[in-house]
């Protein structure tokens, strides 16, 4: 097991500074320079003005030469400068790491639990009006776009019924602590992490619904209600467990994009995560701050690949034993 | 949108009466107030970007503010006098004035920032003190700023976005750029910077040290940063936030906020930078270089319709290349009203044939995607095929610089003077590749050159007047550019809120004077 994880970490190191390279050219590739954006937003700007910010960040040098020095950097955790921000990069995502992690966990700890749940529901009542009303509601959910759901859920919530707050971490100038402070935050991480949770809630009660349906018409599943056990052992035991393989994979990819964070959802709600963090650094050309979200986006999204993958060995001995 | 002008009329009349009997400032209170973009530094120095200006112009100070008539208002300097060959510029400074430290405020600091730290930094400020010769401090309370010749629009460049006054003894020999100051910006301003919650929110606190006695009144600024303007729109409606600065919403939105109880909305406070819309066509080559075609597009936009469908009714049909709120504009020109028939007749003459342009939209939001298309609309029925190229801030940028477009949107402040926002986008020797704050249209007329330069250092207001007036004359028969809006951006506010906008930058040095009434 050592031996599997510690050639997984080398070879996720490697798909790292892959993936980082691949970024950087594509990054470059894309019309526009930083410099021009920042001397833009000063209004009137001279191109010596420009030339000054380049020079500053290194933007005048060899393109490979650039990639040299930020690999370098990289190799040794230094993720670079933020042009605009102007602050270190591993700063800025370390600060937005938080309010992003605690909106995306919560939403994807209700989109698993209450999609896993639903969809176990649906499959024992296949083709009966609960069956329809649970995968109908699931499919409302995926198809509805995630930014009007958050806008209806702001107006309805929060503008006409006036229970929750509408966008924002917590009540900026209130100054609680302790308790109170987390109760605060909790009542804003109510409407964003419901809207992306049920967004994909549809997902995983799709899958787990074809799944569980899938393995119970499978013939160990016959041999087990030959052998008489009660229907609700073969659900729990035997078709539930063999049905959360595919949904395991799922959970697991999407884990792994829980960092990137919501674009959406962060934006409408005014959440200081690291999607709205990098939306801007994209309409910046912010390279560095980019580049370091990236980093920091695909090097979770392998780490959960390799935790999905030690799952399916506790899940599956089958697994364990064909390796 | 006659709804919103009688509200506008009767917000005038109300705040004329409103100064007669002014009522006492109330002490205390906090605002919360909507920020957009978030700023990427407080650091007015070093970062001279909108929202940048908007929180730091409390933190900060100049010499002197602007009122809505662009006056010269005494800020650090109490009094000023200008000597009459017009090359002398005396600025006497408050006494008891303390930077936010409680280090003094002196001379030496005025002498650090504009001729040390700002001539580095401020590109926009470093044109203006080319026709500075030198600085000096008879004492630590006066400065004398001597001239090579008269630059009439030199008594403009005082406020705090132009020339913001920076701590000597913090920024002295250091790197300006990477000093760790820069993250807890000090200034001799109403209001301290206390903290910056990234993604969320900044807090300015009152400045009990303030040097003029009672102000500020208000005890805390909380500036909110939202990212999306409707959810902007929801902070205003759900009693989260009591002012939306200027373009804080989309504009559709804007009469829905402004119908609400005890809501005020103005489009006073941004008489200093005159934010002039206008097209850029390119005059170098295909059929926006032959100026027939160029007066055709002006004919064949529909400008009221754009204000009044676009822009709720606010701003004003641009008639000039200087905006009506700059000084020495005239409306004595070459006026181009919605006329498709003259458009199309001009087309003929010119006899073209079709060949389609490329429109560059300003990739600002909904409102400036919409004129576009409203401008296509307008174009395509007097015959003009237009193809709509889409791009982002950065691509929209690099076009511009390149010359890479037939007709494109922009607008840009004007700084109150034509010498400061205005020649730089017509004069022949500002054309250069890789920057779109010049001569991006590639006009070139020996005449239009002469006459910006004399004006500029014309030591009389008449004198000048009368060559602005000439060189608009030219340009508005010319057409180099194809001018559309002087935009109207409306600060919405609660009632409650006095004294809110009282300068030519509005918000950006509002708070200094502003109280909630309880």
């Amino acid at each position: 097991m050592l031996r599997f994880i510690l050639m997984r970490l080398v070879k996720a190191a490697i798909i790292l500074i892959a993936i980082l390279t691949l970024n950087f050219f594509l990054i470059h590739a894309a019309p526009g320079d930083p410099a021009a954006v920042l001397a833009g937003e000063a209004g009137a700007a001279d191109a010596q003005f420009i030339e000054q910010l380049r020079e500053r960040f290194g933007l005048d040098k060899p393109l490979l030469t650039q990639l040299g020095i930020y690999l370098g950097g990289v190799l040794q955790l230094d993720l670079g400068y933020s042009y605009r921000q102007q602050m270190p990069v591993a700063d800025l995502i370390f600060a937005r790491l938080p309010a992003t992690l605690l909106l995306t966990l919560t939403a994807f700890v209700i989109a698993l639990v209450l999609g896993t749940l639903a969809g176990v529901l649906a499959s024992a009542r296949v083709g009966k009006w609960s069956d329809t009303v649970i995968s109908t509601l699931a499919l409302l959910f995926y198809a509805t776009p995630l930014f009007w759901v958050a806008l209806m859920a702001v107006l309805v919530f929060s503008v006409f019924l006036n229970w929750l707050p509408g966008f924002g971490y917590e009540t900026v100038g209130a100054n609680y602590t302790g308790f109170r402070r987390a109760l605060d935050i909790a009542q804003h991480l109510i409407l964003p992490a419901t809207t992306l949770g049920l967004f994909f809630m549809a997902v995983y009660m799709r899958m787990t619904r074809a799944s569980m349906l899938e393995v119970s018409q499978l013939d160990f599943v016959k041999t087990a209600r030959a052998k008489g056990l009660k229907p609700g052992i073969i659900q729990r035991r035997h078709i539930f467990r063999n049905a959360m393989l595919p949904v395991v994979t799922l959970a697991g990819l999407q884990a792994g994009q829980l960092v990137g964070g919501a674009v959406l959802t962060e934006t409408v709600f005014a959440w200081p995560g690291i999607g709205r963090l990098m939306f801007e650094a994209l309409a910046q050309r912010d390279y560095n701050l980019l580049l370091g979200i990236f980093f920091v986006s695909a090097a979770m999204v392998l780490l959960f690949n390799l935790i999905t993958d030690i799952l399916y060995r506790v899940v599956d001995p089958r697994i364990r034993v064909a390796s | 949108m006659k709804a919103m002008l009688k509200r506008l009329s009767l917000l005038a009349a109300a705040l004329f009466v409103s100064t007669a009997l002014h009522a006492e400032p109330v002490t205390g209170g906090r605002a919360n107030v909507v920020i957009q973009p978030e700023p990427p530094s407080l650091m007015v120095g070093l970062v001279q970007n909108g929202p940048t200006q908007m929180v730091a112009g409390n933190i900060y100070e100049g010499l002197l503010r602007y009122d809505t008539d662009l006056k010269p208002m005494p800020q650090l300097a109490m009094s000023w006098e200008v000597s009459e060959d017009g090359l002398t510029y005396t600025f006497h400074l408050h006494e008891n004035v303390k930077w936010h430290d409680g280090e003094p405020f002196t001379a030496a600091d005025v002498v650090f920032s504009a001729d040390v730290f700002l001539r580095e930094t401020h590109p926009r400020l470093r044109a203006s003190l080319e026709h500075m010769e030198e600085i000096s401090t008879p004492d630590d309370h006066t400065v004398v700023f001597k001239l090579k010749q008269p630059f009439g629009p030199f008594i403009g460049i005082f406020e705090v976005g132009t020339m913001p006054m920076i701590p000597k003894h913090i920024y002295e020999g250091t790197d300006f750029a990477n000093n760790p100051a820069n993250n807890t910006p000090i200034g001799t301003g109403p209001f301290k910077f206390a903290e910056w919650e990234k993604g969320s929110h900044i807090l300015l606190t009152k400045n009990e040290d303030y040097y003029e006695e009672g102000r500020p009144y208000l005890d805390e600024i909380y500036w909110h940063v939202i990212p999306d303007a409707a959810s902007r729109a929801v902070a205003y409606e759900t009693g989260v936030v009591d002012v939306l600065p200027g373009g804080s919403i989309e504009n559709f939105d804007v009469q829905r906020i402004a119908d609400m109880e005890n809501t005020c909305i103005t489009d006073k406070g941004w008489e200093y930078f005159g934010p002039h819309s206008w097209m850029w066509l390119n005059n170098r080559e295909g059929p926006t270089s032959d100026v027939r075609f160029r007066k055709a597009v002006m004919y064949a936009m529909d400008r009221e319709f754009a204000r009044d469908a676009l822009w709720n009714g606010l701003g004003k049909i641009a008639n000039s290349p200087v905006s009506s709120s700059t000084r020495f504009h005239t409306d004595d020109v070459t006026e181009y009203a919605y006329d498709p028939d003259k458009a199309r007749a001009l087309l003929e003459e010119m006899g073209y044939d079709g060949t389609p342009v490329r429109l560059l939209p300003l990739p600002y939001g909904e409102t400036w995607q919409r004129w576009a298309e409203a401008v296509k609309q307008n174009l395509d029925e007097v015959g003009i095929k237009v193809e709509i190229v889409a791009t982002d801030v950065a691509g929209w940028n690099q076009k511009l610089a390149e010359w890479d477009y037939d007709i494109a949107f922009t607008y840009l402040y004007q700084y109150g003077d034509p010498a400061l926002g205005v020649a730089r986008s017509y004069v022949s020797t500002n054309i250069a590749k890789g920057s779109q704050w010049n001569n991006v249209e590639g006009y070139v007329n020996e005449d239009v050159d002469a006459l910006f330069e004399q004006a500029a250092v014309a030591v009389t207001p008449e004198e000048r007047q009368e060559r602005y007036t000439k060189v608009q004359q030219v340009l508005t028969d010319e057409v180099p550019v194809a001018w559309l809006l002087e935009l109207g951006f409306p600060t919405i506010y609660r009632c409650n809120v006095k004294d809110l906008v009282t300068t030519a930058i509005g918000v950006n040095d509002g708070f200094k004077d502003a109280y909630i009434e309880k």
